[in-house]
């Protein structure tokens, strides 16, 4: 039987799916994983924000990531060679951010809840939110998927067509920053960018077109997240960890059949 | 009629670097203008300002109002984590109908591919599937950026008679940057000698015949005329796209 908590943490996770498998499509045609990485770290500090300030967390967590993805979204403007700097503010926000948690005054927090991801975290007003969130991100990605694929095959090509990839990179940054703020919680900051990237890598290999990949991978996330939570609810596993394993399966059984090919030597 | 695209003292930095220098130009309704000049002297550059994908440090860049334009770019990496049907990418941004891309993958010479992937195509079908997302935009100005570098000598002839043909078909002015000197030289109305700033231009003959035109690429290049007219008269049937020419690199 399924308690209540457990109950919102399916619901959630489902909305979780909807969002991050077509975005994670985007991560990973992109090669925004370091994007992603940065973001969701950002989102610890957004956590320790929140508490000083006694705000929401999911408030605070969308402002430090939106914040965090405007700005590598500006340095990713100014050309190769900024890995250093990415690397720097990934790894410093989520550094920071576990320092000035410590500072709090009188706050027993669950560190590890924030970092993997609690099943016991949310909230039932938590849920409407996650909701909206979720639809508002893939609502967004399905509105302005022609530009936006445009604009990922080729930026010249946007151009030329009258778009601007510009703006194209600012909505998928908005919608970064909304599916880290919803995932949290459940996922984890550590997992949040494995959540966007192994659905979508594992959808990969049975899609033909951007639609069917981004089909794929939301069922893939939902597949991943009922087995990840199945686990936390049987095996007491943690929640974040448990739904990147599942995918991870997932993602291995769906390149099995280009692996063995691969070992039987080319074939047309 | 007036100029579909007006450049006026276009100057653009890139790095700090001047890559184009006092540059102007029109296009008119239906020529076929060819940009030539070494590598680095600035080609690609001029064209992505055309579209607006850099940003001129100084000077103006006139468009007729609401000019319709088909890019073909030089090269398009398309990311292997990304399926792509032929028929999907030439929906992209705008969508058309499957009769409509039938019949333009079969006029740009790639018939029936709709359902292959991007990835899967070799270089010359690659090249005209760009072609044909260019045309179905149905543009008043076809901008093509070295658009045979993936095709050998008979497959290049092929591409840009094509280019000649759909021109008088549609009646587009089409701007391309080529290295392809001789062939280049039999199809364009115009050619423009480009070397950050414009060197010469003028009709192909009128081009040749300038000093510098000779300074730029020498005198190894007295013989061309007469190898343009022969290659000219020299017809090879590529419809295909899969004889004669050369993989993607």
């Amino acid at each position: 039987m399924l308690d209540d908590f457990m109950l919102r943490a399916f619901l959630a996770g489902i909305a979780v799916a909807l969002a991050a498998g077509p975005l994670g499509c985007f991560v990973l045609w992109r090669r925004m994983a370091y994007f992603g990485d940065a973001t969701a770290h950002a989102a610890i500090l957004g956590v320790a924000l929140a508490l000083w300030f006694s705000i929401s967390v999911l408030a605070g967590v969308l402002f430090t990531s939106l914040l965090m993805a405007l700005l590598v979204s500006a340095l990713t403007r100014k050309g190769h060679g900024i890995d250093a700097a990415l690397g720097v503010l990934s790894h410093a926000a989520l550094a920071i951010g576990v320092v000035a948690i410590s500072f709090l005054p009188g706050v027993r927090l669950d560190l590890q809840a924030f970092l993997f991801g609690d099943i016991l975290a949310i909230a039932p007003r938590d849920l409407a939110l996650i909701w909206a969130g979720a639809l508002l991100v893939t609502l967004l990605l399905a509105w302005r998927r022609q530009s936006l694929l445009t604009a990922t095959v080729s930026e010249d090509l946007a151009f030329a067509s009258g778009l601007d990839p510009r703006r194209e990179q600012l909505i998928l940054a908005l919608t970064l920053a909304l599916v880290v703020a919803i995932s949290l919680k459940l996922v984890g900051a550590l997992l949040i960018s494995a959540m966007l990237i192994i659905p979508a890598a594992a959808a990969r290999p049975l899609a033909r077109n951007p639609e069917s990949m981004a089909l794929a991978a939301l069922l893939i996330a939902l597949l991943a997240v009922a087995g990840g939570l199945g686990a936390a609810n049987w095996f007491d596993t943690p929640a974040g960890p448990g739904i990147v394993t599942a995918a991870t399966i997932l993602f291995t059984l769906t390149h099995l059949r280009t692996a063995l090919r691969g070992i039987r030597g080319p074939k047309s | 009629m007036k100029a579909l695209v007006r450049i006026e003292g276009l100057t653009v930095t890139l790095g700090g670097r001047e890559v184009l220098r006092d540059v102007s130009f029109e296009i008119r309704p239906g020529e076929i203008v060819t940009v030539i000049g070494p590598n680095g002297s600035g080609k690609t550059t001029l064209l992505r300002a055309l579209i607006g994908a850099v940003r001129p440090k100084a000077g103006h860049i006139r468009r007729a109002p609401g000019l319709r334009i088909g890019y073909v770019p030089q090269r398009l990496q398309l990311d292997a984590t990304m399926p792509l049907t032929v028929a999907r990418f030439l929906s992209l941004p705008v969508r058309h109908g499957a009769r409509e891309i039938a019949a333009m993958l079969a006029r740009v010479g790639i018939p029936g591919l709709e359902a292959r992937q991007i990835a899967e195509l070799s270089g010359g079908q690659f090249q005209r599937a760009l072609l044909a997302r260019a045309l179905l935009a149905n543009p008043r100005l076809l901008i093509l950026d070295e658009p045979t570098q993936a095709l050998d000598q008979p497959g290049i002839a092929g591409f840009y008679r094509l280019i000649e043909d759909i021109r008088r078909e549609i009646g587009c002015a089409v701007l391309m940057v080529s290295h392809d000197l001789h062939v280049v030289m039999a199809s364009s109305d115009r050619v423009i000698c480009l070397n950050t700033h414009v060197c010469c231009e003028g009709t192909p003959a009128a081009v040749l015949e300038a000093p510098q035109y000779r300074a730029l690429f020498g005198d190894g290049t007295g013989g061309l005329m007469a190898l343009y007219r022969h290659h000219h008269d020299h017809s090879h049937d590529e419809v295909t796209g899969r004889e004669g020419e050369t993989d993607a690199r």
